[in-house]
């Protein structure tokens, strides 16, 4: 008689007449009853290994639903957006002949959609990004920087236990609470510090933003900091060096590629960052290298505009084309980084 | 270098890196301070369980926290078995093999996807593909095309995605392989391994990227912009079963939810000085609402990282 090990839910209801295996003997019908079970045992096994197919494939179908829908983000994006270039000549992205206030015809770079003749540089739009996303990042780097060389080398476990969840729920506060914020108190007090002229300007998105990604870098360089061997640090010790020392000129140059990634990513999410940007950053499209002006940046180019525009004109697939170019760029940005952290892990395990 | 130098340099940058971050929990709790208390003065009663009045200068947020449980009831229900699949497949099925790691990959990206082109798509895919389709198909005026709960519910779903994916995968892999290979030993077949021993172990690591997505998912306001997010509704999206009058959550309906009520209140609302205690009133109700959900996830954490097994 086969007995197959794979076969575990064996149930005895299965079995007409008989309770017990040595009942296996007498007859049903004109069949050995070992011979029914054996039979029922085999369509246990067959149904069971039909089950076991299945539920792979399902699960094999939610994993692949990541790449689809990344595809699907990618073709329905570039769709919309490239529909926009047949709609609007190509040129008039980076910008357009205008009659200045002399009737002279200047060269100019301006996102103005409205009406029949509307303006769709988007210029103004990549220098207001980059306006908010730049400083942000710098601001970031240095105090998510500090937090993270904190958490994972200077703190002490107890002191660990309360400061990572205290950065974790900073992370955990909606961007749009952080936004509001910005809007009502920081930007007064940012214009009473520097005398502003704008009360909304890039540089009160920029620390709002920050907010948003010092999180970010902090819990990357903690995890990068300590992925770094112990020995390193013992080396550096025996070595005479202070815990400075150590941190500084051994730690952080072990772990600079998880580092650089967290740097990278937090600048990517600098850039997507919609809705303290749409609060606080004044919506002006200019084309401006002050940071305490008014910006208007990609992100909140689409929050503003898209709501209000009919489907399918040419506002409407530029805007699209606009929230392709900032998927693209933050696309590019997450592989670099996951490059870098993939190559450090490498590196790690050797 | 003189040795009275280092020691300086040492405790100074030290001292510096300690009180960033410090800075970064002071930021936290000025928040949290400003919030309470402009906020706190006007919750009450009637403030949570009344709609608003007046053109929103009076009266309270129910219509937006019912929207806010409901849409993000709807968005977990749509992601969580998505989520919890793909974690399965990936930790148990697919371990590192080519597969496996372009969907890792394709999982980070979804990641960094800034969350106003979740919006774009949830446009683009939702309502005009799926929703225009669906209409086409059944051959119905205008009712799946359009803004509605349920595209933005799966708008968010998928921004949650990822959240759901890594932490449960984190989940499943703190299972000891010692219990696999036992049961596997037992003749148990994979899914059965997976069902009865893995998934047990790992119920709270994936509760707890649960609570997070929600608490994510109810923060994010730039994927329901377009998706079905509406200002004001004289009424809750909820549709009667006609004869056996039993309320149902309408999906295709529109909702008002309570990040987008502070943000155009904040912004565009006809008076905004009107509006500003109402405007801190329900910052502080979706903060609070944030806050319980992802401190529960922390201390979760921490509790069974604690248990023995």
């Amino acid at each position: 008689m086969k007995y197959d090990l794979q076969s575990s839910n064996f149930r005895a209801a299965n079995m007409p007449n008989s309770t017990s295996p040595e009942s296996g003997l007498k007859r049903f019908g004109d069949k050995r009853i070992s011979d029914l079970l054996v039979e029922s045992r085999q369509a246990n096994v067959n149904r069971q290994r039909v089950q076991e197919f299945i539920i792979e494939k399902l699960l094999f179908a939610g994993g692949m639903a990541a790449i689809l829908f990344i595809a699907l983000i990618f073709i329905f994006l570039f769709k919309e957006g490239a529909k926009a270039l047949f709609l609007i000549k190509p040129i008039e992205f980076i910008g357009t002949h205008i009659l200045d206030f002399d009737n002279n015809r200047v060269f100019a770079c301006m996102w103005q959609p409205v009406g029949e003749s509307g303006k769709y540089s988007i210029v103004p739009l990549l220098i207001g990004s980059f306006l908010v996303a730049l400083p942000a990042t710098v601001i970031s780097t240095i105090l998510g920087g500090g937090c993270g060389i904190y958490l994972a080398e200077i703190a002490s476990a107890k002191v660990r236990e309360i400061v990572k969840p205290a950065i974790e729920l900073l992370a955990g506060i909606p961007t749009v609470v952080i936004g509001f914020l910005c809007l009502t108190l920081l930007a007064t007090y940012v214009q009473n510090a520097f005398h502003t002229t704008f009360r909304l300007n890039a540089f009160v998105g920029a620390i709002g933003v920050s907010l948003v990604i010092i999180p970010v870098i902090a819990s990357i360089t903690d995890d990068a900091l300590r992925a770094v061997p112990n020995e390193l640090r013992e080396a550096s010790y025996g070595l005479g060096a202070t815990r400075w020392e150590t941190i500084w000129k051994v730690v952080v140059p072990a772990g600079i590629s998880g580092v650089t990634a967290s740097i990278i990513l937090g600048m990517g999410r600098a850039l997507g960052e919609t809705m303290i940007v749409v609060m606080a950053t004044g919506n002006a499209a200019l084309v401006t290298g002050n940071i305490f002006s008014s910006v208007r940046t990609m992100t909140a180019t689409i929050a503003a505009e898209l709501g209000a525009v009919p489907q399918g004109g040419p506002q409407y697939c530029a805007l699209f084309l606009v929230g392709a170019i900032l998927f693209f760029i933050t696309f590019v940005l997450n592989l670099v980084a996951e490059m870098i952290i993939n190559r450090m892990r490498k590196k790690l395990r050797l | 270098m003189t040795v009275g130098k280092r020691k300086i340099f040492n405790s100074f940058f030290q001292g510096l890196c300690r009180s960033m971050a410090f800075l970064a929990m002071a930021v936290l709790i000025v928040i949290l301070v400003k919030v309470v208390t402009n906020g706190v003065g006007v919750i009450n009663l009637s403030f949570l369980f009344k709609a608003p009045r007046e053109g929103m200068t009076e009266g309270g947020i129910f219509p937006a926290i019912f929207g806010t449980v409901c849409i993000t009831m709807l968005m977990i229900v749509l992601a969580i078995p998505v989520g919890v699949s793909a974690a399965i497949y990936l930790t148990e099925y697919a371990g590192k093999n080519f597969l496996g790691r372009i969907i890792r990959a394709s999982i980070n990206n979804l990641a960094g996807v800034p969350s106003i082109v979740f919006g774009l798509f949830g446009v683009g895919f939702f309502v005009l593909f799926i929703g225009r389709g669906m209409d086409k198909i059944l051959g119905i005026p205008l009712l799946f095309g359009q803004p509605a709960m349920l595209w933005a519910a799966s708008t968010l779903a998928l921004l949650v995605l990822p959240v759901i994916i890594v932490s449960t995968e984190e989940a499943l892999n703190s299972v000891p392989v010692s219990l696999r290979e036992a049961a596997f030993a037992l003749g148990a077949t994979k899914w059965q391994v997976v069902r009865n021993v893995v998934l047990p172990q790992a119920r709270s690591g994936i509760l707890t990227g649960a609570i997070l997505s929600i608490s994510r998912g109810a923060g994010e306001t730039a994927p329901i912009l377009f998706t079905g997010c509406a200002y004001f509704l004289p009424r809750l999206p909820v549709f009667t079963i006609p004869y056996v009058h039993i309320p149902v959550i309408n999906p295709l309906d529109q909702f008002m939810e309570l990040s987008y009520h502070i943000f155009i209140m904040a912004t565009q609302s006809t008076n905004v000085a009107a509006t500003r205690p109402i405007q801190y009133g329900t910052t502080l109700v979706l903060i609070a609402l944030t806050f319980l959900l992802n401190l529960s996830a922390i201390i979760f954490r921490i509790y069974f990282r604690k248990r023995p097994r």
